[in-house]
């Protein structure tokens, strides 16, 4: 997937969960990602934050810390 | 399992059903009770006795004009005709006395006398109510006759007894390719103008004239059926109880000897179906009386476009070949089956358990489609399963699965019935749904209102008896902003139901959403520069829908193909739960399904994160079930969407692919990303009736079997489980569940499944919303609607009746978000697309059939000012370009779209409208944001480039070698 393209769908769940009251963003968005992304997919939201993580939103940026913890968790 | 085989000719009632309080009375000595209001004819007809008729049917009104099915009524003077008078408590009728028998002859007699008498030769020979009418009164000669060498009046002869030219006489219309009209063999019983105007709503046909001068006429003078409104639905053939309208293919293969009950293949309304046969030809399409969706009745795809059957270009053996610029090679099952196997091992064995993956088809049933995603999960071993729902109603089960907690409509079509409000947002029924449009319009003529919400001015805007009470053209992408902008309206002038969502919905997040939707920004007043719709107006829909007794919103993929498509559904979820419309009959939340089986392939675990009934396969209780029965291990991990697979094909960690009865070529978004996705894959098996557009880069063509040629279920967008059986056997040897079972056994599985009613039992045994379907219930009950469990062992007509599904109704907060996908200099005008009625979707079926007499090409539809300052005259062609690509058609100039929008269809490969289209999406589902696109449209002189290098490359893609001897 070509890293605009990624960005944007992840910038696009982040805007979402960032308009919902009461509910820990960030959260909602790692779950998202993990609910429906590939691993293949998340893997690259990694590698991009590693680089740097150009162009996201910083909400997707907290969310991929979550997905992160959460899976050396398990 | 035995065949569910009915007579032809099912019993005619001669009125339509009534409901109301029982009366009783006497027929003939037979005592019997039924609704008030019901006729006499149908009473009789109730107690077994059948009164004479002509005029009368049930599927419309009585007329009263032929008289013979007069009756006597004991105590009443004269001979009152059955259809026309209702029944009376105490009531005594005698059907049979010598008196009404002579009334009876004597009018069969004068009909008779106007009638050619060549019923051997004549294609109703055998169905025909004249000559059974005949036959039941007993009429035995005709005494007028013309008199020798003289005029003469009848409407049957070319030419008098005197030789010259009878003016009364009119020859056959053929304009239609499925039916005829022959006048002279018309009775003028009206029957169907009533049909066209009571069953179809068209109102296409009239009697001109009076007396002896009248005759049924189609359009206005000047016109024949082709150029007349009709848009061939058929409902008129069906009525006519004479040769005078006839099926074409009746009049070429004879009367049909037994028929099938089925269900159709193509839209979400899932009309049920006769499919009548002579031997081992389908001779006709006659919609089902008996059938819940659809009443007996049925558009012209259903009843008349069965021909791609039989179309040459149907592939009816496999081919395989090593790579895609080699000329097909046809083999054997066996070979072409091991050859996919062994690649598709390879690429796992080279590029992992995950690089391959499926595609199920809505058009399938539900048991192919089970097999399909069983395929993928138990013996590819990953979850890497979609369907084409992604790119139409994925959003529907995001945004419904949220605040209702569940991905399905809530009511069934009959509730239209009770309807008094109905929004129609984003969908064009008279195209899209004709079934259900044609239900829509019988209520709104009794009076019902209508609200459309579209960029364009649909056919329900205004149509013969119809009229939207508002019409809001807004701009395409703003639908989030709308909807927000009537719930606005709602809250703050105080129309919601606070009883409803009191003791409903979920407190707390009402509160939050009471909040934000109270924010002046909300009002119709600041967002009608975004969404161009006037201010008054909204606030007078939104008044309206709240206040206007029940209230039902019916939707398409003009809600869901949108960057907030999950969004608006939620939106429209709110809507609906604000005012209280929810849980009975004549109001809810109605997705209209795209394809006959999108519901199906939905609720059969097609999605990747999801297995068969909406669980995820995170949950290792769900994972269990299918591990304990399927005997393998269940990936966790949700795997990838379709358009995922297309950019993992690109970056080269997907390889093998097989997609059943999905041309995602044609019918997904931005195609030069799908071809380059496609062209790097090792292997694509495309599983199909004809080389379809993707099959131009397979490597292995399976021939699919069609709807007709094979059992299973189907379920419509009412959540309706319908039978599909076999009218004739599958053409290629193999029906599709059989062909997707051999292909994993030639991976090594070992399912042996002989019947698809076994599919469903594993169905039913893992899916609780499923639990008490088998296909003895739907042989018993002819259909039911999910859930059908211990609570609802014949099915649920209506959801969320007491309580939502997830308990309460949760509102969601709807923050409109502009999509990136924007005008500029650039590109300044908004496409979006749609389709019509006589073709469907990529129109590999329709194409096939003579509906191409109605739509030979897509054309582009543009406002006459954006035509003007571009030069741009009726039916020139012009370029329409976008930042993805860009392609050829010809121009149709029509105020029915704002200044700013363009519109067109998506059914011919030539025009490849999705070359245009990008690949932005729907943030939650990846559904493509098919229904806006910034365009620029320029004059041109003929196909692009990019058509002209797309149809060389498809015609070579498509050779195949001559068989080997
Ligand atoms: S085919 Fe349908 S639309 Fe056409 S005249 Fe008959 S009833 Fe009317
Ligand atoms: S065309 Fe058929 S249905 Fe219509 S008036 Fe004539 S006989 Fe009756
Ligand atoms: S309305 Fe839909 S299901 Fe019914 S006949 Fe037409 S295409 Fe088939
Ligand atoms: S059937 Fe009753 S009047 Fe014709």
């Amino acid at each position: 997937m070509s890293p605009d393209k990624m960005v944007r769908m992840a910038n696009q769940i982040a805007v979402f969960f960032s308009t919902q009251p009461d509910v820990d963003a960030a959260d909602r968005v790692a779950a998202h990602l993990a609910d429906y992304w590939d691993p293949r997919m998340r893997a690259q939201l990694h590698a991009h934050v590693d680089a740097g993580g150009e162009g996201l939103d910083p909400l997707v940026i907290a969310a991929d810390a979550r997905l992160r913890a959460d899976q050396t968790a398990d | 399992m035995k065949d569910f085989i009915i007579p032809v000719r099912e019993r005619d009632m001669g009125t339509p059903a009534r409901t109301g309080a029982p009366v009783t009375l006497k027929i003939d000595g037979v005592q019997v009770t039924v609704p008030e209001g019901t006729s006499v004819m149908r009473a009789a007809a109730e107690a077994g006795i059948a009164v004479p008729k002509l005029c009368a049917t049930d599927s419309v009104e009585a007329f009263g004009s032929c008289r013979l099915c007069v009756v006597e009524i004991a105590g009443r003077r004269g001979t009152p005709a059955s259809c026309t008078t209702p029944v009376a408590e105490g009531m005594e009728v005698r059907t049979g006395s010598d008196r009404v028998r002579r009334v009876r002859r004597g009018v069969m007699e004068l009909y008779i006398s106007d009638h050619p008498l060549d019923c051997l030769t004549c294609a109703a020979n055998g169905d025909c109510e004249l000559q059974d009418m005949a036959g039941m009164v007993g009429l035995r000669d005709v005494r007028y006759t013309a008199p020798e060498g003289a005029g003469l009046a009848n409407h049957f002869t070319a030419r008098d007894t005197s030789g010259a030219a009878n003016l009364q006489w009119l020859p056959k219309d053929d304009s239609n390719p499925y039916f005829t009209y022959d006048p002279s063999k018309c009775i003028v019983c009206s029957r169907c103008v009533r049909a066209c105007e009571e069953v179809q709503g068209t109102f296409a046909l009239t009697i001109e004239g009076r007396g002896f001068d009248s005759r049924v006429s189609a359009g206005a003078a000047g016109d024949d059926f082709l150029t007349s409104d009709c848009v061939s639905c058929g409902a008129c053939v069906q009525a006519c109880p004479t040769a005078t309208l006839q099926e074409k293919s009746v009049i070429e293969m004879g009367t049909p000897d037994r028929a099938v009950v089925t269900t159709c293949a193509y839209c979400g309304v899932g009309c049920s179906f006769k499919a009548e046969m002579n031997g081992d030809q389908l001779v006709r399409m006659v919609p089902y009386k008996h059938g819940k969706a659809n009443r007996g009745h049925s558009c012209v795809k259903g009843r008349f476009a069965y021909g791609y059957a039989q179309h040459p270009d149907r592939v009816l053996s496999p081919m395989i070949r090593e790579r895609i610029d080699e000329p097909w090679r046809e083999v054997d099952w066996d070979t072409a089956l091991s050859f996919a196997a062994r690649r598709l091992r390879d690429i796992q064995a080279r590029h992992g358990r995950k690089s391959v993956g499926v595609i199920t088809s809505s058009r399938c049933t539900n048991e192919e489609t089970y097999l399909v995603q069983k395929l993928a999960r138990a013996v590819f071993g990953n979850n890497n399963t979609d369907t084409c729902a992604r790119v139409c109603h994925s959003p529907t089960g995001y945004g419904l699965g949220q605040t209702y907690g569940t991905s399905a409509g809530t009511q069934d079509f009959d509730s239209v019935e009770e309807t008094d409000v109905a929004i129609v947002i984003g969908a064009n029924p008279t195209d899209g749904h004709p079934v259900f449009a044609s239900r829509l319009k019988k209520r709104l003529r009794a009076g019902a209102k209508l609200i459309v919400i579209d960029p364009r001015r649909i056919d329900l805007v205004k149509s013969p008896h119809v009229a939207a009470a508002h019409h809001l053209p807004l701009r395409p992408g703003t639908n989030v902003a709308v909807l927000s902008a009537m719930a606005h309206v709602i809250v703050t002038e105080g129309l919601v139901d606070d009883a409803f969502i009191r003791d409903r919905c979920d407190a707390e997040a009402y509160a939050h959403y009471a909040e934000f939707i109270s924010d002046a920004r909300h009002s119709p007043e600041a967002v009608e520069m975004l969404t161009g719709v006037p201010a008054a107006s909204l606030r007078d829909a939104a008044r309206l829908y709240a206040t206007g007794g029940n209230g039902a919103i019916y939707y398409g993929l003009g809600v869901t193909e949108h960057s907030q498509g999950s969004t608006t559904v939620m939106a429209i979820a709110n809507l609906a739960m604000l005012t209280g419309n929810i849980g009975r009959p004549g109001v809810g939340v109605n997705p209209l399904r795209g394809q006959n089986n999108v519901q199906g392939a939905c609720d059969m675990g097609s999605f990747p994160h999801e297995l068969p009934g909406y669980r995820h396969v995170k949950g290792a209780e769900v994972r269990a079930i299918y591990e304990r029965i399927w005997g393998v291990e269940i990936d966790p991990e949700p795997g990838l969407r379709i358009p995922n697979m297309l950019d993992a094909a690109v970056d080269g960690t997907f390889k093998g692919l097989y997609c059943q009865g999905e041309d995602i070529l044609q019918s997904d978004p931005d195609t030069k990303h799908v071809a380059a996705g496609l062209a790097a894959m090792e292997c694509v098996i495309v599983h199909d009736l004809f080389l379809n557009e993707t099959a131009n880069y397979a490597h292995v063509f399976l021939p699919g079997s069609t709807f007709l040629e094979k059992d299973g279920t189907f379920t419509n967008a009412e959540r309706r489980i319908n039978r599909v059986r076999q009218g004739i056997p599958p053409r290629t040897g193999y029906a599709d569940w059989e062909v997707t079972q051999l292909l994993a056994g030639a991976m090594g599985a070992d399912w042996g499944y002989t019947h698809p009613a076994q599919i469903m039992e594993e169905i039913a045994l893992t899916t609780p919303s499923f639990a008490g379907v088998d296909y003895a219930l739907l042989e018993e009950k002819g259909s039911v609607q999910w859930p059908v469990n211990a609570a609802a062992p014949e099915g649920t007509p209506l959801m969320h009746v007491d309580g939502f599904v997830r308990g309460r109704g949760r509102f969601m907060v709807t923050e409109y978000v502009a999509t990136d996908e924007r005008t500029g200099p650039r590109y300044p005008l908004l496409l979006t697309t749609g389709r019509i009625l006589s073709q469907y979707n990529v129109g590999a079926q329709t194409r096939r059939t003579d509906n191409v007499v109605w739509h030979a090409e897509d054309v582009l539809e543009i406002h006459p000012h954006d035509a003007e300052v571009r030069g741009v005259s009726e039916g020139d062609w012009v370029k329409l370009a976008s930042r993805s690509g860009e392609t050829a058609l010809r121009a149709k100039l029509t105020d029915r779209v704002s200044p700013g929008v363009v519109y067109t269809t998506f059914h011919h490969p030539d025009t490849q409208a999705n070359v245009i289209t990008t690949d932005h999406s729907d943030w939650a589902t990846n559904c493509p944001e098919y229904k806006v696109t910034a365009v620029q449209v320029s004059l041109s002189n003929g196909p692009t480039e990019w058509q002209e290098d797309y149809a060389a490359q498809a015609a070579r893609a498509r050779r195949i070698l001559p068989a080997a001897e």
